[in-house]
């Protein structure tokens, strides 16, 4: 499956499409779409996302997604038309150096300039985009490269001497790992998007089970481990619950695996769990010892190492301390009991965290659920329990606005007979409305849940406490009405304005199995994403309600 | 490095990406055509070298990286500088050029053209040593390595 625009550079590839039957061709409204679709389908599935641009403007329309999915170690290979090579440098119509463009948010890009090298340069684009840390790989091709003619001969096999991403973890690390986690008497195991793109979620959960050890995830990694399971403590970060943080503040082990130590996550690293020993497991060695010093580094893939870790457990025959994890158990519950995220249920006007407990409900918990960026994306990130992996679907890195829905197209391609949400706001829906015209054509389904506030919520609330409630350009004024945006659409629109009609109408439109329904959820304009540690401090210096 | 196009424009954009600093930079082909060797050198705590070199590994291009700074190496480094040495002062360039084992590789009447190979400090060294004011052009290659005994950089 290929998302994508046509254009003059890429008439040639267009032509070919036209007359094969075996690559599915979905045409976006924009090309920024294209690479968002491409990455939630990746996401959703484990497999690489492909995307097909035009040279010039199709190319930097389109790298708002590659820098997207490269924040988020996404796999995606996105051919570019380029001007024939004749032309390069000349300034020719719709020319741009894509390659040059794109170089600081790529894993890897190319330049084909010979026919006879286009079949490998593919191979090897896939090869570095899917293995190791994964990431977006460019191909850029000239038209007169497209429009030659070669014997095709596509290898194979591939080998690269300048690139053999480390797998195997290194024995006498994971020991020292084994050795510290058995001596833990406060440990916390903080894993993120790594087991998700390892798919090493079942390794985990049989990891943190064997231990007893309280674990907490990142934005990234929600869905690896089961959120509805008792050693779960939430998302922990500038968002994360109260025993998440307060857990990694006072651990005396931390066991971070295919998480990056994110400033998200770790608030000021001066002040960072300043009594623990850290383990850090990760497939890019670039990523240990980045941000915090760490105490055993292990380079590999997540997965392998865990098995291997699970191995030497086993094998030790021994157990960390009883009573001791006893004793951290009972001090995270009482943590736990603080409830940081309660919210007022009984005000008259809708809560967003309310629409997020009632999809969750709806949804018995089974829904692929994309997010755009911002509030929203923190309260169905708080409230929707994810149980397994995949099914999460957030520009974490980066922080697109505009992700969420064209990513939930992709996702709805790859799963058509799967629900598929889009949890969005006002502002971040508009900044790719147009691909409704998009879903129409292929008749995706998708759900959006939009809830509409009338501000760009995190803005306002960073205004709030942070600039004495100067909401500087944070309303959103001259709003469309969404319900006739959406029926203009060809879909159905629904208004929601009262508590009490948020579960009969999220219900009534789950049941439109065949139809994208756009739900505008008015929100209260005034709710604020708790609990929350303020930029550059320590991870126990949350606000709370 | 690959001996690719492009390949340069990466380490540079990764420096000037992640805030490091390039004091100089060498790079031409290899006995072997396929590959380039750069000679790079920066400054910055271990942590930052640690870092920079974990980067450096990254990039698909770069095939294999080497700490010169982690055991003996010989660090050289070409300049040539133009002087004017005219009258009395003519004497004196060319005896600072052979106590600095310099050449002169250019004459006219009024200036010389020194060649001078070393380490960088040698080289500022030979600067500082020349009157200031007679120094009309300076080109320095930037440095370039290699290991001392067995340790060597090969594919």
């Amino acid at each position: 499956m290929v998302f994508g625009y046509p254009g003059g550079a890429v008439l040639p590839i267009y032509d070919a499409l036209y007359q094969q039957d075996k690559v599915q061709h979905i045409l976006v409204r924009h090309e920024q779409a294209a690479t968002h679709a491409a990455d939630g389908y990746a996401r959703s599935t484990g497999k690489p996302g492909v995307v097909l641009v035009t040279s010039g403007p199709g190319a930097t329309n389109a790298v708002t997604g590659i820098a997207t999915a490269y924040m988020d170690s996404i796999p995606l290979v996105v051919f570019t038309g380029q001007v024939p090579t004749a032309l390069i440098g000349n300034d020719a119509f719709q020319e741009v150096d894509s390659v040059g463009i794109t170089r600081p948010c790529v894993k890897h890009n190319f330049l084909v300039k010979r026919v006879e090298d286009l079949a490998e340069t593919i191979k090897k684009a896939f090869y570095v985009a899917t293995t190791g840390r994964p990431g977006p790989v460019v191909v850029d091709i000239p038209k007169d490269v497209s429009t030659q003619v070669t014997e095709y001969r596509y290898p194979k096999r591939i080998s690269m001497r300048s690139y053999n991403p480390t797998v195997k973890g290194h024995p006498r690390q994971i020991r020292k790992a084994v050795e510290l986690m058995l001596e833990a008497r406060r440990p916390v195991l903080y894993t993120g998007g790594g087991v998700v793109l390892d798919k090493a979620s079942r390794a985990l959960v049989e990891f943190t089970r064997l231990l007893g050890f309280p674990i907490t995830n990142t934005l990234m990694g929600l869905g690896s481990y089961p959120a509805t399971d008792r050693q779960f403590l939430g998302m922990l970060g500038m968002h994360g619950t109260y025993e998440a943080n307060m857990a990694m503040h006072n651990c005396d082990v931390l066991v971070a695996i295919g998480a990056r130590f994110d400033d998200r996550v770790t608030g000021n690293v001066e002040k960072f769990c300043p009594t623990a020993r850290i383990v850090h497991v990760d497939i890019d060695p670039a990523s240990i010892s980045k941000n915090v010093k760490v105490d055993v580094p292990i380079v590999g893939a997540v997965g392998q190492v865990l098995r291997e870790m699970i191995k030497q457990l086993k094998a030790t025959g021994r157990r960390p301390d009883e009573a001791a994890l006893a004793e951290w158990w009972k001090q995270i519950e009482e943590w736990r009991a603080m409830d940081c995220l309660k919210y007022d249920r009984d005000s008259d006007q809708i809560k967003p965290q309310q629409v997020l407990e009632t999809l969750y409900k709806v949804t018995r918990g089974k829904a692929y659920v994309t997010s755009d960026v911002g509030q929203h994306q923190m309260w169905a990130a708080q409230f929707y329990k994810f149980d397994k992996p995949n099914r999460w679907i957030n520009s974490g890195g980066l922080g697109t606005m505009g992700f969420g829905f064209p990513a939930a197209m992709g996702v709805q391609l790859a799963h058509p007979d799967e629900t598929v949400v889009c949890v969005t706001g006002e502002g971040s829906i508009q900044m790719c409305i147009q691909e409704l015209s998009t879903c129409l054509q292929y008749g995706l389904p998708v759900k959006i849940v939009n809830l509409n506030n009338r501000y760009l919520g995190m803005v306002r609330q960073w205004q709030e406490f942070f600039y004495q409630g100067r909401y500087a350009m944070s309303y959103m004024e001259s709003l469309p009405d969404f319900v006739r945006l959406a029926e203009s659409y060809g879909h159905v629109g629904m208004q929601i304005t009262d508590p009490a009609d948020v579960e009969p109408a999220m219900k009534e439109a789950m049941k439109m199995k065949d139809r994208l329904v756009f739900m505008n959820f008015l929100t209260d304009p005034a709710e604020n994403v708790y609990p929350m540690v303020p930029a550059g401090a320590g991870q126990n210096e949350m606000i709370l309600v | 490095m690959e001996n690719e196009a492009g390949a340069l424009s990466r380490v540079a954009g990764l420096f000037s990406a992640r805030g490091y600093n390039i004091e100089s930079l060498t790079v031409a082909p290899t006995e072997d055509p396929s590959l380039s060797r750069m000679t790079l050198v920066t400054r910055g705590t271990d942590e930052v070298i640690e870092q920079i070199t974990k980067q450096l590994n990254k990039l698909i291009d770069v095939v294999k990286l080497m700490d010169m700074y982690e055991g003996p190496h010989i660090e050289r480094e070409l300049m040539l500088i133009k002087v004017r040495a005219a009258n009395g002062g003519r004497e004196e360039v060319k005896r600072l050029a052979d106590i600095f084992r310099g050449r002169i590789v250019d004459v006219t009447d009024t200036l010389y053209t020194v060649e001078l190979t070393g380490d960088g400090e040698k080289l500022d060294a030979f600067i500082a040593a020349l009157p200031q004011a007679d120094i009309i052009e300076v080109v320095r290659s930037g440095v370039t390595g290699i290991a001392r005994g067995e340790r060597a950089l090969r594919v």
